[in-house]
């Protein structure tokens, strides 16, 4: 492991690897101006809905990216917590609420906003939970057996979902209707799409500052700049990674509405979506909150252009783009987009 | 042993092996109240393993440390600190990511209520107990000689008013005892004489106890009370600085036998 960091590190040392990485990122940028003067309402168009996406995968980055700050672990479980939300939230809109197309927006809005209040604080206890059971008892052991372990819950959570829901995908009605909201010249955003934001924004607000001004959130940043240090200045340091466990969870269960309420979820929806984000939460720079967001944005503007634009290798190959863009994040800027500043620094 | 009331903290036969190596041989070790006593020993002696079980991040082999009249063996960290122990570090460990405030609001931790719950909500207690710790912060840092930049990056504040911030942060936990691990390294003459003057009015305006780890001999002579000498992990002598300086056991350990005469 450590040769072949130290070996990284002569690659990343050298300037040819740079040159490389500039050019490439170069033609990519310069393909996209062509391809925005080619037909802007287009590019525009398709942009918005990576932006929306990229709100999605936001949320699920975040928990990776929160958890990797403080603990150093990622939490390959996440995913499947997020999908397992998305599954139980489509039954308490379907069978407990029963809400249906033709239900007035108060009560969707109201529906909506009573499954949150189910379903986070459920996958906030249940991400905890995984926390308490699986990772604390190895927070002294070898980094790698936490990184195995989470592997083997991210199994076991995925299987929970197969055993509950079976193979098929869930979905909603589409509650939120598919009309325009805004329409200027060509470019179109609509309700559904809209909507998105409307729940995300808040959700990142109320996140930023619960991290930035609370006390439990100066506690979480204090632990993951310095364990032991902070556990000298009296912070309960196993309540702060419960805390930081059950923030991810509730933000997972957050994204696992909005992405039912846009796709279809499946029991193995967050194996794929998990790695997404993943990657996001690396291309940002790992255990960096805004960088996580960010990377999120341009994972999920590259998987919209690849998909909605002409000359392009098409949906087939967004996921090895996806993954390419992994490795090269790792070879060219290991740090990610926001360098090295420390966990949740930002 | 109980805790002798006039003693704020009685360490009874306080051992550490780590495998074979004893690295705190059953040392016997009381502060009174009140008082500033230094740790000496030259390198390897047992000094931050010593204090390192006291601020309970080792827990001894055998032994037992009374703060206060509470056990502290096997108490995690965090307790120990609600109990009254502050530290600062030899090798500083401030937050350098969070403001010189931030940093003394994280050393009030364990002193505020707010709950997530709570927090989120802003109930109106949380919102006074916050205006109250940003008040009672400001005030700590501008009693510790830091009365301005209190917003700027504790990673970039000069070496001195690092030091100094450590010192608050530590006084953000409300201690009885605070102890310092070689505050003074890395300080010019002057600070150090600052500091140490400063350590005195600390112990006399907070009603505090001071335990000092530390090397600069002038810092000790100048500033302590009582002293006691580690070597090898044991306690080779403990006194006042007049009785320690003429000891020839602790002449001995710091100059090497032939040199004592």
């Amino acid at each position: 492991m450590a040769t072949a960091v130290a070996a990284l590190h002569r690659v990343r040392a050298s300037s040819l690897i740079d040159a490389i990485g500039l050019l490439l990122l170069g033609s990519v940028l310069l393909w996209l101006v062509v391809k925005f003067f080619e037909d802007p309402t287009r590019f525009i168009n398709v942009g918005i809905i990576g932006v929306t996406n990229g709100a999605i995968f936001g949320l699920v980055a975040l928990g990776y990216t929160l958890v990797y700050g403080i603990l150093q672990l990622i939490n390959f479980a996440h995913g499947d917590v997020f999908a397992l939300s998305g599954l139980v939230a489509s039954t308490i809109i379907l069978d407990v609420l029963g809400l249906g197309e033709d239900t007035s927006v108060i009560f969707v809005v109201l529906g909506l906003l009573a499954t949150l209040a189910i379903t986070m604080p459920l996958f906030a206890l249940v991400n905890a939970s995984i926390e308490r059971i699986a990772y604390k008892p190895l927070r002294h052991a070898p980094r790698l057996a936490a990184l195995i372990t989470a592997v083997g819950m991210s199994f076991i959570v995925q299987n929970v979902s197969l055993a509950l829901y079976g193979v098929d995908y869930e979905s909603v009605p589409s509650f939120i209707p598919r009309t325009d909201a805004i329409h200027v010249g060509g470019i179109v955003i609509q309700w559904n799409k809209l909507s998105v934001f409307f729940i995300v924004i808040p959700v990142l607000l109320v996140m930023t500052w619960f991290v930035r001004s609370t006390r439990q959130g100066k506690g979480m940043r204090a632990v993951a700049q310095d364990t032991e240090a902070s556990a000298m200045m009296g912070i309960n340091v196993d309540r702060t990674i419960s805390v930081t466990f059950l923030l991810a969870g509730s933000l997972a269960a957050v994204a696992g509405l909005v992405y039912l309420l846009q796709f279809e979820v499946r029991y193995d929806t967050g194996f794929e979506l998990g790695l997404i984000a993943f990657t996001a939460a690396v291309l940002g720079g790992i255990g960096n909150l805004t960088g996580a967001v960010l990377g999120a944005m341009v994972i999920g503007c590259v998987q919209a252009f690849n998909e909605g634009l002409d000359g392009t290798p098409g949906g087939d190959w967004t996921r090895s783009i996806v993954f390419g863009i992994l490795i090269a994040t790792l070879v060219f800027r290991p740090e990610g987009i926001l360098g090295e500043r420390t966990p949740e620094g930002a | 042993m109980a805790a002798a009331p006039d003693n704020l903290l009685v360490a009874d036969k306080v051992r550490k092996e780590f495998g074979g190596l004893v690295a705190t041989d059953d040392i016997d070790f009381t502060i009174p109240h009140g008082s500033i006593v230094a740790l000496i020993g030259p390198n390897g002696a047992g000094k931050t393993t010593f204090f390192n079980q006291i601020t309970g991040v080792y827990v001894p082999t055998s032994g037992s440390i009374v703060f206060d009249e509470t056990q502290v063996v096997g108490k995690p960290p965090h307790a120990i600190v609600e109990l009254g122990v502050g530290r600062t570090f030899q090798n500083i460990r401030l937050f350098a990511q969070m403001t010189a405030i931030e940093n003394v609001l994280v050393g009030m931790h364990c002193r505020l209520k707010g709950g997530i719950i709570s927090s989120v909500v802003r109930t109106p207690r949380v919102r006074r107990e916050e205006r109250g710790a940003r008040e009672r912060a400001r005030e700590l840092l501008t009693y510790c000689g830091l009365p301005r930049r209190h917003e700027e990056y504790a990673g970039t504040l000069p070496y001195g008013d690092q030091r100094r911030l450590e010192v608050a942060r530590a006084l953000a936990t409300s201690p009885k005892l605070l102890l310092l691990d070689e505050p003074t390294a890395g300080m010019n003459t002057q600070e150090t004489a600052a500091f140490t003057a400063f350590v005195r009015q600390v112990r006399d305006e907070k009603a505090l106890t001071v335990l000092l780890i530390e090397h600069d001999m002038k810092v000790v002579m100048g500033v302590s009370e009582r002293i006691t000498v580690l070597e090898y992990g044991a306690v080779i002598a403990e006194g006042t600085p007049n009785e320690i300086q003429a000891n020839e056991r602790v002449i001995e350990a710091y100059l090497g036998r032939g040199t004592a005469a």
